[in-house]
């Protein structure tokens, strides 16, 4: 079998996912690029992780296209899970074997020799950082330390693609530095990433491409910054008034208006314009905020919602 | 390269390693302790059976009721708990391990235990005397042919239950009368009429009868082959409904 260049690892065409009446994943495409970095980013729902269990093969798409490396998920399932690693969104890790042993066994589901097996697993624990726990139960291990481990246990096989479901929630910001950090290194060797998150610094550290998912369709994709600059204003100004008058159309044709509940959005192309203005006009806003654009703007800009409820 | 189903069964032997101690008493100790006060204490009641002491009599049918019974018991909270709990079979779904890779490797391993524990009742048995044919040798395999045909059927059963008490009703409407009824502690000629049929439908009985055969030197009730047949399709009937059973939980 000669091996021909792949333009996309992940290719998808109308993809649905039901479950019952219930659709999940409402006819999205997508293609990932060998060596990219691409994210799913939305809200609790948005059919993120549906999406991610149909490209790790584990779950059956309902109708659509869908090629994973060149495969046919249904055909070659068992091939292509020997070249992805996979981290789900809830840890499944052994709680009766220790981390070591938690590396070693699913090497051994991967076909790698025992020796190779302990090869792996004594590289990924330096990987993680969590070599002084190596032979430490896994229950006692704080939430950080089990998402380490299961993405280390992601890696075993030396992976071509990685799909990542929600890597960093629930750890603290230097674990989620030192994941960030970590992923950023694999990327660098070639791997292609594929990851969802609700954090949009996340999403603009860490990948080159990403889609904005809701309602189990893609509403918008595109690099971060071009995203931002299709839906958003280089800069925004957090306004926040002490008492609850309508100040929202008091600001009116200043620029785009979002009022949120605990503050008021101001999207515009000079920020310190935009503040000078709301003061000419004499509103007296208790705390203003100037600050970049992000792609949670986008997000809200969107969905009209907020991304991390 | 390893096989699947070698690394599968490799995993529960790494967690038995934690266990095998606790498990030295139920597996090896307390069937010669219950064999001990049966055979010797109720034997001397019972005086013989067919011509034979009650402790030769009994030895191949708790032997088999081992088998039986270590199958079941591991196949129950086990099997359940590496979906429910710890996810164990998601995990290997994410992997080159398939369906077929993860009954395998959890019958291999049940069959590894039993075999084990049976080798080792055989010896402890023989040292009482209480094999009177060198066909003993054979029980072994029967007690594995028994422990599949016992495992394969529950470990499908706790693969699509989502709540542990129906455990209960296994335990008290399956696997008891099947213990009870299997002509391990009487002959099942004894039992009325009615109920006589149930214990053709044991799997354990046919493996008691087989060992008894074995032990003892002389001919089971039906045709070897037809008590081993019996065995055979009810392993591979659960061993259908196992991987059918593994397969529904897994996809979505
Ligand atoms: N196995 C299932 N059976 C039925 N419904 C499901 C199943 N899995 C997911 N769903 C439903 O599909 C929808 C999408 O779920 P999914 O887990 O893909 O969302 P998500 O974007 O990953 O959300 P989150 O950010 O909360 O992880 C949800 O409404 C969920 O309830
Ligand atoms: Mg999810």
């Amino acid at each position: 079998m000669s091996k021909q260049p792949l333009q996309s690892l992940i290719h998808a065409r109308g993809l649905v996912k039901r479950f019952g009446d219930f659709t999940a994943v409402d006819g999205i495409d997508l293609d990932v690029a060998p060596g990219e970095a691409f994210g799913f980013l939305g809200p609790n729902g948005a059919g993120k992780s549906s999406t991610m269990r149909m490209i790790g093969c584990v779950s059956m798409p309902t109708a659509g296209e869908l090629r994973i490396l060149g495969m046919d998920p249904v055909r070659d399932g068992s091939r292509i899970r020997a070249r992805l690693g996979v981290c789900p969104q809830l840890d499944n890790l052994d709680p009766d074997l220790n981390v070591r042993e938690n590396l070693t066994t699913y090497a051994r589901y991967f076909g790698l020799s025992r020796a190779e097996a302990r090869r792996r697993a004594e590289e990924l624990l330096d990987f993680v950082q969590l070599r002084d726990r190596a032979a430490s139960q896994v229950e006692p291990l704080s939430g950080g330390m089990k998402r380490r481990l299961t993405i280390a246990r992601a890696l075993v096989n030396e992976p071509e693609l990685v799909l990542l479901d929600e890597p960093t929630t629930g750890l603290d910001p230097q674990a989620r530095h030192l994941l960030w950090e970590r992923l950023f290194r694999l990327k660098q060797q070639g791997t292609t990433l594929v990851l969802t998150t609700h954090y949009m610094d996340e999403a603009e550290q860490l990948c080159d491409r990403l889609v904005v998912m809701d309602g189990g369709r893609i509403a918008a994709e595109g690099s971060p910054r071009s995203l931002i600059e299709t839906y958003s204003t280089p800069e925004v100004v957090e306004l926040r008034f002490p008492d609850e008058a309508d100040y929202a159309g008091k600001l009116e044709g200043i620029g785009r208006v979002d009022p949120l509940p605990d503050r008021i959005l101001l999207y515009a192309d000079d920020g310190d314009a935009a503040v000078a203005e709301v003061h000419r006009r004499g509103l007296t806003p208790s705390s203003v905020l100037v600050r970049r654009s992000s792609l949670e703007d986008v997000f809200l800009h969107l969905t009209g919602r907020t991304l991390v409820d | 390269m390893a096989h699947p189903t070698v690394a599968v069964l490799e995993r529960h032997l790494h967690l038995y390693r934690r266990l095998w101690r606790a498990s030295v008493f139920s597996s090896f100790i307390l069937p010669v302790l219950f064999l001990v006060s049966i055979g010797i204490g109720v034997g001397n009641y019972v005086g013989e059976i067919g011509g034979v002491t009650y402790l030769a009599w009994i030895v191949p049918g708790v032997m088999a009721s081992t088998a039986f019974q270590m199958a079941v018991g591991e196949s129950t909270y086990s099997v359940l708990g590496d979906f429910k709990w710890v996810r164990a079979y998601h995990a290997m779904r994410a992997t080159p391990v398939g369906i077929r890779d993860m009954v395998a490797g959890w019958m291999l391993y049940v069959l590894l235990r039993v075999v084990i524990a049976a080798v080792v009742f055989l010896g402890v048995t023989g040292l009482f005397g209480a094999l009177l044919s060198p066909w003993a040798v054979v029980t072994p395999l029967v007690a594995a042919l028994v422990a599949v045909a016992a495992a394969a059927p529950v470990t499908a059963f706790a693969a699509s239950i989502d709540n542990d008490s129906y455990f209960a009703l296994l335990f008290r409407f399956v696997m008891i009368p099947s213990t009870l009824f299997a002509g391990v502690f009487f002959p099942v000629e004894e039992l009325p009429g009615q109920i006589r049929p149930l214990a053709y439908l044991s799997p354990l009985w046919h493996g008691v009868e087989l060992s008894r055969a074995a032990t003892l030197g002389g001919a089971p009730p039906w045709p070897v082959a037809v008590h081993a047949g019996f065995l055979l399709l009810f392993a591979a009937a659960g061993l259908a409904w196992a991987v059918f059973a593994f397969r529904k939980r897994l996809q979505d």
